[in-house]
């Protein structure tokens, strides 16, 4: 099936979604990846704010390359997500919506996934120019001493992505 | 005796990082274009089209394939007849990758301390490997790679004994534990024999030759065959989510080994597969 969602992301809009469907995604979304992570995760453990509300967000795992003047972005395509697992389930716990990579994940991502009714897509990994043509806006909102692997936040519009873990737990690797 | 000045060297680098990070070679294009044409799959069909629109918009010079431009390995076949002047040579290979990488806004991916971690800033240092050869020419590939890819490859130190249907099997079950990680459809690059390092090397190397040449050596483009055909079964397929393209294309380099190894070497490309060239 193909979808279309619009922020706000929710529970209920994703629900009916199953493994291997596309879905064209529209609305804000944040970059982290595994740097990030251990940040924002180390904040929370400290009790503090982490640099965007975690409740139904939407965080891609990707590190942009430098926009050229004029765009708003390089090319940005996912990274590999089994370098968030440690990670991504403490997250979903806290309320996470939906997790962009690509590959696969770990037994305890796919369970965190189903327990909260949460989603994993995947994006083109080596499509990065195409993606970055949905980007709208970009705008780093924290680590900016991490370059390419600051926290951004993002505004696409009809972002092309696969769903690969479903909140049922149906798994599009699984064949 | 050439003299050649560094500088000549350095701009050489600088140019082909920018062009390799937009441009793929056409052997490449026209095997994702074929598998696309082959796929029964609507999802694998489909994405690989979306490749094939990526690299158009790529084509156009402003946004590079990946937004993984890659840690910049840069192969020199140096004629024993040349004289470098005006510097240090690997001086003028790291000064035109920072040109490229910071000039050229592509993502600086290195970080100068594998343990600490910290950016490098300019994508420096360069993976330089040099030869001398005969002659007084200065052959340069230039082949950034991503590190999705680069994750997913091994080195294997087999006994003699597992012959060459030890050395299949364990280049099937890299890309079979390399699933959807590494971006496929793949290329996959074997280094047969040598020793350790030398195998890793010849690895490397393999992903540099061309999709539209066969092997030069009969008996390792038929195991390239065979092996390309039963990577392909695996049926992970673009992305990972199915389809019969896992891998675009399988090259082997053999060497001389030790009586008492045999060692091989697997270095995964993603179907990103960048390379370019430039004699000087």
């Amino acid at each position: 099936m193909e979808y279309r969602i619009t922020e706000p992301f929710t529970k209920d809009k994703i629900k009916d979604l199953k493994a291997g469907d596309t879905v064209l995604l529209t609305g804000t979304i944040y970059t982290a990846r595994d740097a990030a992570h251990k940040r924002i995760v180390d904040m929370i453990h400290n009790g503090q704010k982490p640099p965007f509300d975690i409740e139904n967000s939407v965080i891609y795992y990707a590190g942009p390359s430098p926009a050229k003047p004029g765009n708003p972005i390089g090319s940005a395509g996912p990274t590999t997500s089994y370098r968030m697992d440690a990670y991504a389930p403490e997250l979903l716990e806290l309320g996470q919506l939906i997790m962009i990579g690509k590959g696969q994940r770990n037994d305890q991502v796919k369970k965190a996934v189903i327990d909260n009714k949460a989603a994993y897509f995947i994006a083109i990994g080596g499509a990065a120019a195409l993606i970055a043509q949905c980007i709208k806006s970009a705008e780093v909102i924290a680590f900016e001493d991490l370059g390419a692997e600051a926290v951004r936040k993002l505004y696409v519009e009809d972002m092309p992505v696969i769903v690969a873990l479903d909140p049922e737990g149906g798994d599009v690797y699984v064949r | 005796m050439r003299e050649i000045d560094v500088k000549l060297v350095q701009e050489a680098v600088k140019s082909m990082c920018i062009e390799a990070n937009h441009f793929l070679g056409d052997d490449v294009k026209a095997r994702i274009h074929q598998c696309m044409c082959e796929e029964t799959s609507e999802l694998a069909k489909e994405i690989l089209g979306k490749l094939e629109e990526n690299m158009k918009i790529a084509e156009e010079g402003v946004f590079p394939l990946c937004q993984d431009t890659g840690m910049a390995c840069i192969f020199m076949e140096i004629g024993q007849d040349v004289h470098f002047t005006g510097g240090l040579l690997a001086d003028a290979v790291n000064a035109g990758v920072r040109d490229a990488y910071v000039d050229g806004y592509l993502r600086k991916s290195v970080v100068g301390d594998p343990l600490e971690r910290k950016n490098t800033g300019d994508n420096t240092p360069a993976d330089l490997y040099t030869e001398i050869v005969e002659g007084d020419k200065v052959k340069i590939t230039v082949a950034p790679k991503g590190f999705g890819s680069e994750n997913m490859s091994q080195v294997k130190m087999f006994p003699p004994s597992a012959g060459r249907q030890g050395v299949e099997d364990f280049i099937v079950k890299v890309c079979s534990d390399a699933g959807a990680n590494p971006c496929p459809p793949v290329v996959v690059g074997v280094g047969i024999g040598g020793n350790f390092s030398r195998a890793a090397v010849n690895a490397k190397k393999a992903l540099l030759k061309p999709f539209d040449e066969p092997n030069s050596d009969p008996y390792y483009d038929e195991m390239e065959k065979v092996l390309l055909d039963r990577i392909n079964d695996l049926g992970i397929g673009p992305q990972g989510t199915g389809g019969k393209t896992t891998a675009l294309k399988v090259n082997i380099i053999a060497a001389p080994t030790h009586i008492a190894g045999l060692p091989v070497a697997v270095n995964i490309n993603c179907h990103v597969s960048r390379h370019k060239e430039r004699i000087l």
